[in-house]
C-alpha cells in the first residue's frame, strides 16, 4: 500500500525501459517499492532496468512484454502486470512514447498512424484496462508521462506533440472521472529531457536530464497535484507560450 | 437490560475512508451491521475489516476495495454493576461511558486524548492514557470480550482463551470483529482532577522529575517543544494529577463548541506558525502551580473542544510518530528530539510519557520506559527520510513505533520492532484460515500475506 508520503510498495511501469521510467523506478525502490513490474518491448533493456531496480532495493521484479504499435497488446500487458504483482497495485506509470522523425513521417500514412497509436491509442487502451482494475481496488495512483509539447503543438513535431496533446487532455477528464474512487491520476509534463529518445536533437531552453525529471515525479507523488511540470519553470513558460500570437509562435520555432 | 444509544444506518455504501491524519485514504464498501449480522458477513466476504470512529491516524481502519464494518450500530450499554463492571457493545464510545458512568460515580479506567473512540477501537489499538505508568492500557481493564471470527463467535478473557484475548487487545482489528466487551470502570467521587503543573527549561530536567516523581500521581504527561535547539532543547511543561477526593457535581463533559468546517490551506501550519504556537504555549504555562482543579474534559481531552481539528493541517494531512523505548535507552529520547529539532522539520508540541508494562499480546506496544508522540505536517521533503532515521534510532534502542499512529513504517522495520508478529500469524491461521480479515495497514506492513 502507498504510505502517507505517496511512497508506493508495488509498481507497474508500462514502458519500463525508457530513461525517465528507469530513473523513477530506481528512486521508488530506494524508498518503499519492493515489487516492480517492468513492461515493454526491448527485453535486454528491461532486464537492465530490473537489475537496477533490484540494486536499488526491489525484492521482486517481473518482466512483461508488449508492442505499443499493437493496441490489442495493451489489455494483456495490464492483465499480466497485475497478475504478477498479485496484490493491490499502488502505482502504474505509463511511459510509452515514440518521438519519430516528423519530416519523414508526415507524408507517410503508415508512419503517421504508428505515431498516433504508440503515443495515444495504446496508452488510452491501457488506461481503460487499468481503470476498472484500480477502481475495484479502491486505491492506487496512475502517472501518465505527457509532455509540454502537447500544450501547444508546433510544426516541427506535430505528430508526436499532437498525440501527446490528445492523451494529456483525455487524462484531465479521466482524472475527474476517478474522483471518489480512491484512485488518482497525475499528468507529468516534462520539458526537453536528455534521453536516448532525444539524442541528436537540439535541446530546447531549460533542458534537464532524466534524473531531474524522476526527482520531480517522485516528489509530486506525495501531493494532490493533477499536473506535475518538470522542471517547474515549464509551468510559467508555457502559460506564456500557449498564448503567443501565431506568427510569433512560428517565428520562435523556426530554428528548431 | 441495556439500550441502544443511537439509531443505525442501514445501507451499504462505497465510501472513501481516511485515518485521522488524512494522509492515504482508500475506498471500500462500508456497512453498519448489527452484532447478529457480523458473523454471516465474515463468512460471505473475501476481505473484511471492522472500523470504529476512525481515530487511528494512519491506515489501520481502512481496507481498500474490501468490506468495512463500522461498529456505529452496535450501541447497547448494559447497567453498570455494583462492582463497576459493565457490558457494552463495541460501538459504545469512551464519551458514552463517561456520560453514563460519571453521574453514577464511575469513570473510564483509561482514556486516550479524545473521548471519540469506540470500545472496539480502544481494544484493537489497546489505547493508553496519562495513567499508563500506574494502570496500564485499556486492555488491562477489559474483563471479557465477544469476538466474531470467520470460524465462529468466541468469548475470550485473560483466563479463557487468553492467547486470543491478548492477540485481540492491540491486534489492530486483525483477529476478528469485537462485538461486545465487559469493562471494569474506576470509582470516582468527583468530576474534577487536581492538577500540578511545572515548567522545565530543558529535557533532562523534566525527564529526571518524571522518573523520580511520577509514581506519586495517577496521571502524568509532559508537553515538549521539539523545535528549539541549544540549551533550551526539549523545554517542557509537566502536568500531573489525580481525581479529586470529593466535590463537584460529576457532570458529563460538554460537546465541542467550535469546529473546522473544511480543510485549511496546506502550509498554514508551517515552521513559523508552529514555532510561534509552541512559544506561546510554553510562555502561557505557569512556572509552578499546585492543586489546581480542572474538569475531566479540560484535563483529559483538550482537543475534543475543537471538532475536526485534524483539518487544520490542510489537504495533505499530517502524520503522528509515536515510539516507546525502554528505560535503559532514555538517551534515545534526547537523541530523537535532537534529530528532529536539528532537521528543521516542523513539529507541534510533542507528548512525553512514562510507560509501565505492556500486555502479554504479540503486538503490544508499551514497554516500561518512555513514550514520545510527535505531530508532523506532511509537506517538508526531508520528513520521510527523517522518520526513517528515527526508525533506525528507535530500533537500535530496542524500541518500537505505535501501529495505531503509524502511516509510513516499512515491513522489514515492523518485523524487527515487533518480533513476536509470527505468533499473531499463527493464531490468525487458526481462527481466520482464509485471511478474510485484513487492512490497508496489514497489507502495507505485510503483516498479512494474501
Amino acid at each position: 500500500m502507498e504510505n502517507a508520503f505517496g511512497q508506493p510498495q508495488t509498481v507497474v511501469v508500462l514502458g519500463g525501459s525508457s530513461d525517465i521510467a528507469r530513473e523513477v523506478t530506481k528512486k521508488l525502490c530506494a524508498a518503499r517499492a519492493r515489487t516492480v513490474v517492468l513492461a515493454g518491448r526491448n527485453e535486454s533493456l528491461l532486464r537492465e532496468a530490473a537489475e537496477e531496480a533490484q540494486n536499488a532495493g526491489a525484492t521482486s521484479t517481473h518482466l512483461v512484454s508488449f508492442d505499443a504499435q499493437d493496441v490489442t497488446s495493451a489489455e494483456s500487458a495490464v492483465a499480466e502486470s497485475f497478475a504478477a504483482v498479485g496484490a493491490p497495485v499502488d502505482l502504474v506509470i505509463i511511459a510509452v512514447g515514440l518521438l519519430g522523425d516528423q519530416l519523414l513521417d508526415e507524408n507517410d500514412p503508415a508512419a503517421a498512424a504508428r505515431m498516433s497509436i504508440v503515443n495515444y491509442a495504446w496508452p488510452v487502451t491501457a488506461l481503460a484496462a487499468l481503470r476498472q482494475r484500480m477502481v475495484a481496488q479502491g486505491s492506487g495512483r496512475i502517472v501518465v508521462i505527457s509532455s509540454v509539447a502537447g500544450i501547444r503543438v508546433r510544426r516541427g513535431s506535430y505528430l508526436y506533440s499532437g498525440a501527446k496533446a490528445g492523451l494529456d487532455r483525455l487524462c484531465e477528464g479521466l482524472a475527474d472521472s476517478l474522483i471518489g474512487t480512491g484512485v488518482t491520476l497525475q499528468i507529468v509534463r516534462p520539458g526537453f529531457v536528455h534521453t536516448k529518445m532525444t539524442t541528436g536533437l537540439k535541446p530546447a531552453p531549460f533542458s534537464v536530464d532524466a534524473e531531474r525529471v524522476a526527482k520531480d515525479i517522485v516528489s509530486g507523488l506525495g501531493t494532490p497535484a493533477l499536473v506535475v511540470y518538470t522542471p517547474s519553470i515549464m509551468k510559467w513558460l508555457f502559460a506564456i507560450l500557449r498564448h503567443l500570437p501565431a506568427p510569433l509562435w512560428r517565428k520562435i520555432n523556426e530554428e528548431r | 437490560m441495556g439500550r441502544a444509544l443511537r439509531p443505525r444506518h442501514p445501507r451499504v455504501s462505497r465510501e472513501k475512508l481516511y485515518g485521522w491524519g488524512r494522509t492515504a485514504p482508500s475506498v471500500a464498501n462500508v456497512l453498519d451491521p448489527t452484532s447478529d449480522e457480523v458473523f454471516s458477513l465474515l463468512c460471505t466476504s473475501t476481505h473484511v475489516l471492522s472500523r470504529g470512529l476512525g481515530r487511528s491516524y494512519g491506515d489501520a481502519a481502512q481496507l481498500a476495495g474490501g468490506l468495512v464494518l463500522r461498529n456505529s450500530a452496535m450501541t447497547v450499554m448494559d447497567e453498570i454493576a455494583s462492582d463497576g463492571s459493565v457490558w457494552v457493545d463495541a460501538g459504545v464510545t469512551i464519551d458514552d461511558l463517561i456520560r453514563v458512568g460519571l453521574p453514577q460515580g464511575w469513570f473510564v479506567p483509561v482514556t486516550p486524548g479524545t473521548r471519540q473512540v469506540s470500545v472496539g477501537g480502544a481494544i484493537a489499538a489497546d489505547v493508553h492514557g496519562k495513567n499508563h505508568h500506574v494502570d496500564g492500557s485499556f486492555g488491562h481493564h477489559v474483563l471479557s470480550l465477544i469476538l466474531a471470527t470467520p470460524t465462529g463467535t468466541i468469548t475470550c478473557s485473560p483466563t479463557e482463551r487468553a492467547e486470543l484475548f491478548w492477540a485481540t487487545v492491540g491486534g489492530m482489528g486483525l483477529t476478528g470483529v469485537v462485538l461486545r466487551a465487559q469493562i471494569q470502570l474506576l470509582a470516582v467521587t468527583s468530576d474534577k482532577v487536581v492538577v500540578d503543573t511545572t515548567r522545565f527549561a530543558n529535557l533532562e530536567a523534566v525527564m529526571h522529575e518524571m522518573q523520580t516523581g511520577d509514581h506519586r500521581y495517577r496521571y502524568s504527561v509532559a508537553w515538549v517543544d521539539c523545535m528549539t535547539t541549544g540549551a533550551a532543547m526539549g523545554r517542557a511543561i509537566l502536568t500531573r494529577g489525580d481525581h479529586a477526593e470529593n466535590g463537584g457535581e460529576r457532570q458529563s463533559p460538554r460537546d465541542a463548541k467550535i469546529g473546522v468546517p473544511f480543510s485549511a490551506p496546506s502550509g498554514l501550519l508551517n515552521g513559523l506558525s508552529i514555532r510561534a504556537f509552541n512559544e506561546l504555549w510554553f510562555r502561557m504555562a505557569p512556572k509552578q502551580r499546585q492543586g489546581e482543579e480542572q474538569s475531566i474534559g479540560a484535563f483529559f481531552h483538550p482537543l475534543d473542544g475543537v471538532r475536526d481539528w485534524n483539518r487544520l493541517y490542510g489537504r495533505r494531512g499530517f502524520v503522528q510518530y509515536q515510539f516507546a523505548v525502554p528505560d535503559a535507552a532514555s538517551e534515545t529520547v534526547v537523541e530523537a528530539i535532537k534529530l528532529l529539532a536539528e532537521s528543521g522539520v516542523p513539529s507541534f508540541l510533542a507528548v512525553l510519557k512514562r510507560f509501565g508494562e505492556g500486555t502479554p499480546g504479540p503486538l503490544s506496544f508499551p514497554m516500561p520506559g518512555w513514550t514520545l508522540a510527535l505531530d508532523l505536517p506532511v509537506g517538508p521533503t526531508a520528513l520521510p527520510g527523517v522518520l526513517d532515521q528515527l526508525d533506525t534510532l528507535i530500533l537500535e534502542a530496542g524500541g518500537r513505533v505505535y501501529l495505531a499512529k503509524d502511516a509510513r513504517l516499512d515491513p522489514a522495520t515492523f518485523r524487527a520492532m515487533y518480533p513476536r508478529f509470527e505468533e499473531m500469524l499463527h493464531l490468525k491461521h487458526q481462527i481466520d484460515p482464509n485471511t478474510v480479515i485484513t487492512s490497508d495497514l496489514a497489507r502495507r506492513l505485510e503483516l498479512i500475506r494474501k
